[in-house]
C-alpha cells in the first residue's frame, strides 16, 4: 500500500463530486436520496443538512483520530455524527421551520447515512483535517448534485413545478407516481442506466486502443 | 508433549487498556451531551416563539380575524380560563374563544389530531358552539404524501370547511352543503381523516364550550 499524499489536492474535492460520487457510483446514502427528492426544496434542504454533518464529522474525526482508540472508533464516529445531526435538526427548526416540517423524520435519519460513516472511516480517520474537509466538500457537492437532479426531474414531472413555481402549466397532467416512492426508484434507475451506458461507451474505444 | 516448537505469536498491537476505552467514550459522550444541551437551550426560545406564532396565525385564520381571544384550559373535564397556578399550562389541552371588538362571541378554535395515512394529522378549526357551524379549518401539522396527501392543506379542500356544519361527511363528488365536503382524489384517506378529526373534536369540544359559556353567563 502506497502512502497517501499528505497535501491537499484538487482531486480530494473532485473525487467525491464525480468519479467516486457517493450516490451514483458508491450507491451510498440512498435512503434520503429516494425519500426526500420529491421536491427540489426538500432535496436542497436535505443536501444542506447532510453537508453540515459531513463537514463537521469529517473535520472532527480527522482532528481526533490519534486520540480515539481503534477498538471504539466506530462507536466514536457514530457519536460524533449523531451529535452533528441533532445540532442540524435543532438549527433547522430554529432557522427554517417550514423546511424542517417538510423533511420530517429524515433529518434524524442522516445518522444512518452510510455515506457519512463511510467518509469518516475510509478517509477522515487516515488523513489530516484539510484534506478531510476537502473530501467532505467534494462528497457533499456530489450528493447535492444528484439530489438536485433527481428532485428536479421528480418535481417537474410529478407536480409540473420547480421550486414551487409552475413550469408546465395547467394543461400538464402531473405524473403522480413521480412524487411517490416508486418515482424515486424509477428516476434513480434511469439516471444509473444513463451513467452506466455512458461509462461503457467511453470505456470501449479506450480498451480497444489500449489507452486511458 | 510435542517436540515441534510453535512459532511465536505475531506481535499484537499493544492492547489498549479498558479504562482508556471507557474514558474516551465517556469523554466523547459528555462532550456531545454538553454541545447538544447548549444548542438546545440556544435554539429553544426561537423554536417556541415560532410555534406560538404558528398557533396565533391559525387562530386568526379559523376565527376570521377576531379582535381578541381568550385561552381556555381543560382541567378535570371542564374548561377554565384560570387553571390552578401550580399546573403547567403547556401540558393542558386548550381551546381559544374569539370575540369581535363589540364583545360578541365569534366561535371557538379547537385543535385536534388523529393518525392519517402516514402519521398524525393535526388540524385547527373554528366552530360556533351553539350551531355547530364551522368557520374555517387549517392543518397545523402532517406528514402525508407530498403531491397527494398534502393537498389537505390547500384549496379547494380547505375552504369547504368555512360554513360547513358538523357532523360532516366526506364524499367523492358533488358535495351537498352544509354537511358534505368533497374528498381529494388520490388522497382519500388523508382527506377523510381530516373530516373524522373535525367530527370527533367537534363532538367533544362543542358541549365543553357550551357548558363553559352557560357557566360564565351571556
Amino acid at each position: 500500500m502506497t502512502a497517501p499524499p499528505t497535501t491537499m489536492t484538487v482531486d480530494d474535492f473532485l473525487r467525491g463530486v464525480w468519479r467516486e460520487n457517493p450516490v451514483v457510483v458508491q450507491m451510498l446514502g440512498l435512503c434520503p436520496t429516494l425519500a426526500v427528492t420529491n421536491t427540489v426544496a426538500n432535496g436542497l434542504a436535505m443536501a444542506a443538512a447532510t453537508a453540515f454533518v459531513l463537514l463537521g464529522s469529517n473535520l472532527l474525526v480527522s482532528l481526533l483520530k490519534k486520540l480515539i482508540p481503534h477498538e471504539v472508533r466506530i462507536t466514536s464516529y457514530v457519536l460524533i455524527i449523531a451529535t452533528f445531526v441533532t445540532l442540524a435538526d435543532m438549527l433547522l427548526e430554529a432557522a427554517v421551520p417550514a423546511v424542517h416540517k417538510q423533511l420530517g423524520p429524515f433529518v434524524a435519519l442522516i445518522v444512518v447515512n452510510c455515506m457519512i460513516l463511510g467518509r469518516a472511516e475510509s478517509f477522515a480517520s487516515r488523513n489530516g483535517p484539510g484534506r478531510s474537509l476537502l473530501d467532505a466538500m467534494g462528497t457533499a457537492t456530489g450528493f447535492t448534485l444528484v439530489l438536485l437532479l433527481l428532485s428536479g426531474v421528480r418535481e417537474l414531472l410529478g407536480s409540473g413545478t420547480l421550486l414551487g413555481i409552475d413550469i408546465l402549466g395547467t394543461r400538464f397532467e402531473p405524473w403522480v407516481i413521480m412524487v411517490l416512492p416508486p418515482g424515486g426508484f424509477l428516476t434513480l434507475g434511469v439516471v444509473m442506466l444513463l451513467i452506466g451506458w455512458r461509462a461503457e461507451r467511453r470505456a470501449s474505444p479506450a480498451t480497444a486502443g489500449g489507452a486511458r | 508433549m510435542s517436540a515441534v516448537a510453535t512459532p511465536p505469536p505475531p506481535t499484537a498491537p499493544a492492547a489498549v487498556p479498558a479504562w482508556r476505552l471507557l474514558a474516551t467514550l465517556g469523554f466523547a459522550g459528555a462532550l456531545a451531551g454538553g454541545l447538544i444541551v447548549t444548542v438546545f437551550r440556544a435554539t429553544l426560545p426561537r423554536i417556541e416563539a415560532h410555534r406560538a406564532e404558528v398557533m396565533e396565525a391559525a387562530v386568526r385564520e379559523v376565527l376570521h380575524q377576531p379582535a381578541r381571544w381568550d385561552t381556555l384550559y381543560l382541567v378535570d373535564g371542564a374548561l377554565t380560563s384560570a387553571p390552578a397556578p401550580d399546573v403547567d399550562r403547556r401540558r393542558l389541552e386548550r381551546t381559544f374563544l374569539g370575540y369581535t371588538d363589540q364583545g360578541a362571541l365569534v366561535g371557538a378554535a379547537v385543535t385536534a389530531g388523529e393518525p392519517g395515512f402516514s402519521d398524525v394529522i393535526t388540524v385547527m378549526f373554528g366552530i360556533e358552539p351553539a350551531t355547530g357551524r364551522l368557520l374555517g379549518m387549517t392543518i397545523l401539522g402532517h406528514k402525508e404524501t407530498p403531491g397527494l396527501g398534502d393537498k389537505i392543506e390547500q384549496p379547494p379542500f380547505t375552504p369547504q370547511f368555512d360554513g360547513a356544519e358538523v357532523p360532516l361527511r366526506g364524499v367523492k363528488a358533488a358535495p351537498k352543503p352544509p354537511h358534505e365536503v368533497q374528498t381529494i382524489t388520490g388522497a382519500t384517506i388523508s382527506s377523510r381523516t381530516v373530516v373524522t378529526i373535525v367530527n370527533h373534536a367537534a363532538a367533544r369540544w362543542q358541549p365543553l364550550v357550551q357548558a363553559y359559556l352557560q357557566g360564565v353567563g351571556p
